[in-house]
């Protein structure tokens, strides 16, 4: 384990631009942990709103439902840490926009909840963005489990997650699960940006 | 021809096959996949046409829903 103070680590990261797509369950979650520890700069995309049905494991408030993602979460950050500089887009990524969207950020967190989404967003950042690490999250499904939840690693990508749970209609993404997972994405973020 | 596949060793009685011969061997049944063969990615229009050869190292990362 790497030591440093949170001062040293407040101030590397506050030269850090890290982008977050999808503001679900995942990207709230994971984008809530690096505003906390002090990241100086946060692109979030999503084009959802908040419905009642997130609220079991997203970062969002019941006076919230109605509003934007990203501007909820938008709010829900400044009123953690105002010194995160947050860039909200209210858009639905495409192969097209993700270089735009995410052109200067130093890592890259997928944060979606549909798998083609997932493999679109890899297969943009592999091919339009060589280089570029993206910290992906899959499988998170259901509940229990702790020991199944891991990282693997191919290339620039790195994947949370058991691997395995995919959501559905008897395997609900919860709270518990899905925050374990967008914390150890936030906390691969950390570790590349921090050394 | 042998392979690496997802790190581990795997025998063929063939020279090459495609992507998609590999997949339906191996019973891959989800449909998301990131493909690479030699750290280079397949792109889903391409598993007809990608082709694998004695001495490859490809790895096959499924992904699912939930987020």
């Amino acid at each position: 384990m790497q030591k440093k103070s949170f001062e040293e680590i407040r101030t590397i990261l506050a030269s850090k631009t890290v982008g977050i797509a999808g503001t679900g369950g995942l990207g709230s979650n994971c984008a809530v942990a690096l505003a906390r520890v002090g990241m100086g700069r946060v692109i979030t995309a999503d084009f959802d709103t908040v419905s009642e049905s997130n609220l079991n494991r997203q970062y969002f408030f019941k006076d919230q439902v109605g509003m934007k993602k990203v501007l909820a979460l938008k709010e829900n950050i400044a009123r953690i840490n105002p010194e995160v500089l947050v860039e909200a887009f209210d858009i639905k990524l495409d192969p097209l926009n993700i270089p735009q969207v995410f052109g200067d950020c130093d890592v890259i967190v997928e944060a979606f909840d549909l798998a083609a989404m997932k493999l679109m967003i890899a297969e943009t950042v592999l091919e339009k963005m060589p280089g570029r690490i993206l910290v992906m999250g899959n499988g998170v499904a259901g509940y229990g489990n702790n020991d199944a939840i891991k990282t693997v690693k191919s290339g620039n990508i790195y994947i949370c997650g058991d691997q395995e749970n995919e959501t559905g209609e008897n395997l609900p993404p919860l709270a518990p699960r899905v925050s374990i997972v967008a914390g150890m994405q936030a906390n691969l973020v950390l570790e590349i940006l921090l050394g | 021809m042998q392979i690496m596949l997802n790190n581990r060793k795997e025998e063929f009685d063939r020279g090459t096959m495609t992507v998609r011969e590999l997949l339906d061997e191996k019973n891959f049944t989800f449909k998301m996949l990131i493909i690479k063969i030699n750290g280079q990615l397949v792109k889903k229009d391409d598993y007809y046409k990608a082709v694998i050869k004695d001495g490859d190292d490809v790895s096959v990362i499924h992904l699912i829903s939930g987020g």
